[in-house]
């Protein structure tokens, strides 16, 4: 499971977005930022659950449409003072496609950085 | 190269919070050198009646520990006064030799508590009430001695009685005027409040004025003496006659002062290398004592130490609201009234209650509530907006309309409510939570209460409440945020200062926006972003293009999110009207969808729930070709009109509401707004179409119809206000569109017309709409002609494949 996988053209990332990426196990929800960065994160807010990708994207952060916790798209934490954490994903893009990577060593980075917060 | 060097005098709540301020936008800035006169890390001095009292420790009320100075490689000399500035060569000097050279000065030296001068006033045994050394001489003493003398009446001193009360000590509170905080209080409220002091054990001397400490056997002050020749004995004298300005440091130095040290606002001094905040400085000829002036002028002077050089300090309206031993009073502006004044008074004393309005021009300039504070801050929002309460002064003694409806009932009392007692219906916060956080999180703020619990921060109906907790349990010091409120963190421009900007200066694009009115964020957030995309798109019709990324989810994806991430399908029925064929439409889509549910609105439309995003183009498209458009039942827009059936069946009918009504929404659909918008039409004064609740209203009469506006039934049910009467549907029409218009081009977004009119009163509307015919037909122009761009059905367009990526999940098996 350390294979890039080949998600989406860059292109039909909106700026300032995301699209939703459905894999067999996990929902993951992947943004373009304004300065055209990608990340990936699991799509289910570390709160109730609400699906990040429908949020709206500013700087490197994303607001939850359900209630309006705001995670840090590159940690995959809660912005202060909502406490959280999210699964982050390995990105990047090469030739105008997006690779998504649902790695191991992602996963047990981002459950470290969450098991920190409980 | 070496980074700038800072220096702090003063370790209080106005320099530390400063610096907080400081490190959050320019943390790598300076080199940060404080100086505290004090030997304790920075603390919260409000709460320094809770500590005498006994409620609280001494580290409970620490702000920043000393780890928060080492993290932030803050140099703190604790203990040392500074006595002297070089200005020429730019170094501080303090009392024991101590040196600290300065690029920048940060004067923060507080003020002093003023001590009458008179014999004995430097006998052992006489305090200040100003900081812990006071508070722990005070225990001390009261853990000795019987009786206590504080000389002053008003609320530091009364604080400070009710503490030593609550120690044990019999406590003779000695006041010069003749009733308790003459400053904040008018007579029949000051009586109540030391009628319900003396029940709780403290004495009262009225107009005694205070000539001598007497010195007893021991060295230590044994009475007081008065003008009247009357003497109590005293072991414990606190002097709580008031506070100075501290500004001996600056005036030795050469710095300009008046009652305070003079600064700009900017809060430069007349030195610009040498800033000042906090009770210290004297701005615009005040000098505030109170918390939310001074964090207001803390944040404007970090920006410009920050040098980012936006933000200005444009002085506070201060309000008091307090605890003292679970008394609720409140207190704003000019309440004495006088010349040109009229009073409103309701005095209900067996009941503890009193309130008192003062205004001037049908404006208010002053309130003083006793007992019940609960409206304290909606009237301090009257005050500082001016609004025009011609409308509603007949009930303006009775609060604000249906305050703490949806549940809160008439919770008067908060210092009275249990812990466990709800406060915020919505996310379910206990007034335990709320006190808890305040305390734990040192919280100061209602945005701070709002960020850390979540109370009110959902519909806001409880804001009120939250408002009167925070005060409580900050006690004396609270005050209100001024009156300027940015849009959101991203900015220092307030909601109307943005629209303005947009306006003038001929702003078409959101980045024009954030240039020019130099945002701090690169790209808003999802505060601010779906405000301005708003105030842009109604500006600027036919020209700005819709950015659907700053929309919130249910406008981007033309639904209503619901809880589990699906959505709710509304087609609009012209004025609540159907027929067979439209209602086979609907059935068929929910069976080919399988929609597990289908509901009738409150607003008198089908709504298909549980849609998954996928399948809305598709739905959509089977819809549209039933000859349906979007309902825009999910948007900040015009959602339905409501009818009742009228004179065309029904016997009381007096004209045709629901082709009327049918007219309407023709009219209106399609247009967005600052938040949603409701409208109904009633055929008759029986009013079934509920009108005088919807954001505008028509009641039908036999000689023509009612306009009513700025009626809603949600958080707060508010009825209509009676706009006018006019004769025909045509007028009707036209005097809709020029409402809508005015509330499109001037509220501030996420403002329905309820607060809006309250805000802006009716007699503004009325002048715009009622008074201004050529103004009325150029908002009514102006109306029609955003709604060309505006009436685009967006479910057809999507169905025919715009977004088409916004609808489709990628979906990769491995």
């Amino acid at each position: 499971m350390s294979d890039w996988i080949a998600i989406a053209k860059f292109d039909d990332l909106p700026r300032l977005g995301a699209r939703v990426v459905q894999f067999d196990t996990v929902r993951v929800a992947v943004f373009r930022t304004s300065t055209d960065e990608v990340f990936a994160v699991k799509d289910a807010c570390p709160h109730r659950g609400g699906p990040l990708s429908q949020g709206i994207v500013h700087g490197q952060s994303v607001t939850c449409p359900l209630h309006n916790w705001r995670i840090d798209l590159a940690t995959g934490e809660a912005v202060q003072p909502d406490q959280g954490c999210v699964r982050t994903f390995e990105t990047k893009v090469e030739a105008g496609q997006v690779y998504l990577r649902l790695a191991d060593t992602a996963e047990e980075t981002a459950s470290v950085a969450c098991a920190a917060h409980g | 190269m070496d980074k700038l060097k800072l220096v702090v005098v003063g370790n209080g709540m106005a320099g530390m919070r400063t610096v907080e301020e400081l490190l959050k936008i320019a943390p790598d800035l300076y080199d940060i050198t404080v100086f505290g006169a004090e030997i304790h890390p920075n603390y919260n001095r409000i709460l320094l009646s809770p500590v005498l009292a006994g409620e609280q420790t001494v580290p409970d009320i620490v702000l920043n520990s000393m780890a928060w100075y080492e993290q932030n490689n803050i140099h703190l000399h604790l203990g040392k006064k500074v006595t002297r500035i070089d200005r020429k060569n730019r170094v501080v000097h303090a009392e024991d030799g101590t040196a600290a050279e300065y690029d920048r000065l940060l004067l923060a030296t507080g003020s002093n508590p003023f001590i009458l001068p008179i014999p004995g006033a430097d006998l052992p045994g006489v305090v200040s009430f100003r900081d812990i050394a006071d508070v722990e001489a005070m225990i001390n003493a009261a853990s000795r001695y019987r009786h206590a003398v504080v000389v002053g009446g008003g609320l530091l001193g009364l604080e400070a009685a009710n503490g030593l009360r609550l120690r044990g000590m019999e406590v003779s509170v000695v006041h010069i005027a003749p009733w308790l905080m003459e400053r904040q209080l008018d007579e029949p409220a000051a009586r109540l409040l030391q009628q319900n002091l003396e029940a709780k054990g403290l004495k009262f001397l009225l107009q005694k004025q205070t000539i001598e400490l007497v010195k007893g056997e021991s060295g230590r002050v044994c009475a007081v003496k008065f003008k009247d020749g009357d003497t109590v004995p005293a072991d414990l004298v606190v002097m709580a006659v008031g506070i100075r300005p501290n500004t001996a440091l600056a005036e030795g130095a050469g710095i300009h002062c008046e009652r305070g040290i003079v600064v700009n606002d900017t809060l430069q001094t007349y030195d610009p290398r040498i800033y000042a905040v906090g009770e210290c400085v004297s701005h615009r000829g005040v000098a505030y004592g109170l918390v939310a002036p001074l964090f207001e002028q803390a944040r404007v002077a970090a920006n410009h130490l920050a040098e980012y050089g936006i933000g200005r300090y444009e002085g506070s309206v201060t309000s008091t609201k307090l605890k003292v031993t679970g008394i609720d009073l409140f207190s704003a502006g000019d309440f004495s009234g006088g010349e040109g004044t009229e009073s409103l008074v309701f005095s209900d004393p067996s009941s503890g209650e009193y309130k008192k309005v003062v205004l001037k021009d049908n404006k208010l300039v002053g309130v003083c509530l006793y007992g019940d504070t609960l409206n304290g801050a909606w009237y301090f929002d009257l005050l500082r907006e001016g609004t025009d309460v011609s409308q509603f002064r007949k009930t303006l003694l009775f609060g604000q309309r249906h305050l703490g409806d949806s549940g809160h009932g008439p919770a008067d009392h908060v210092a009275a409510l249990p812990d466990t007692a709800e406060i915020c219906g919505c996310n379910g916060v206990c007034k335990g939570d709320i006190v808890k956080a305040i305390v734990d999180k040192k919280l100061f703020t209602l945005d701070e209460v709002r960020a850390h619990t979540k109370a009110s921060s959902s519909c806001g109906s409880c804001t009120g409440l939250v408002e009167a907790v925070l005060a409580h349990t900050l006690g004396g010091n609270y005050s209100a945020a001024p009156s300027k409120k940015p849009m959101c963190k991203c900015t220092e421009h307030s909601h109307d200062e943005v629209i303005a900007a947009i306006r003038d200066q001929s702003l078409k694009t959101m980045r024009a926006v954030f240039d020019t009115l130099e945002w701090k964020t690169p790209d808003g957030c999802a505060s601010c972003r779906p405000a301005l995309n708003y105030y842009l798109l109604a500006r600027w019709p036919g020209e700005y293009r819709d950015d659907a990324q700053s929309r919130f989810i249910n406008e981007r994806a033309h639904g209503n999110i619901q809880k589990d991430g699906s959505f709710s399908v509304v087609p609009r029925m012209w004025g609540g009207l159907t027929n067979p064929r439209e209602l086979r439409a609907i059935a068929d889509v929910a069976e080919k969808y399988r929609v597990p549910e289908v509901k009738v609105t409150g607003g008198q439309r089908i709504d298909l729930f549980g849609v998954k995003k996928e399948d809305l183009p598709a739905i959509w498209k089977d819809l549209s070709a039933a000859g349906f458009v979007s309902g825009h039942a999910y948007g900040k827009a015009l959602r339905t009109v409501k009818t009742c059936v009228g004179s065309q069946w029904c016997r009381f009918g007096t004209q045709d509401s629901t082709g009327l009504g049918v007219k309407l929404e023709k009219l209106t659909w399609g247009s967005w707004m600052p938040h949603k918008f409701k409208l109904a039409v009633s055929g008759c004064p029986r009013n079934c179409a509920e009108a005088t609740i919807k954001d505008f209203g028509v009641v039908c009469v036999d000689s023509g119809y009612e306009l009513h506006v700025g009626g809603n039934g949600g958080i707060k049910v508010r009825v209509t206000d009676l706009l006018t009467k006019v004769e025909t549907e045509e007028q009707v029409l036209e005097y809709c569109g020029a409402f809508i218009q005015l509330y499109r081009e001037e509220a501030h977004y996420l403002e329905r017309t309820a607060p809006w009119l309250e805000r802006v009163g009716l007699n503004y509307i009325k002048r715009r709409i009622l008074e201004d015919a050529p103004g009325r037909a150029a908002l009514f122009e102006r109306f029609k002609y955003g709604q060309q761009f505006a009436q685009i059905d967006p479910w057809k367009e999507r169905a025919e494949g715009l977004d088409a990526g916004e609808f489709q999940t990628i979906r990769i098996t491995a």
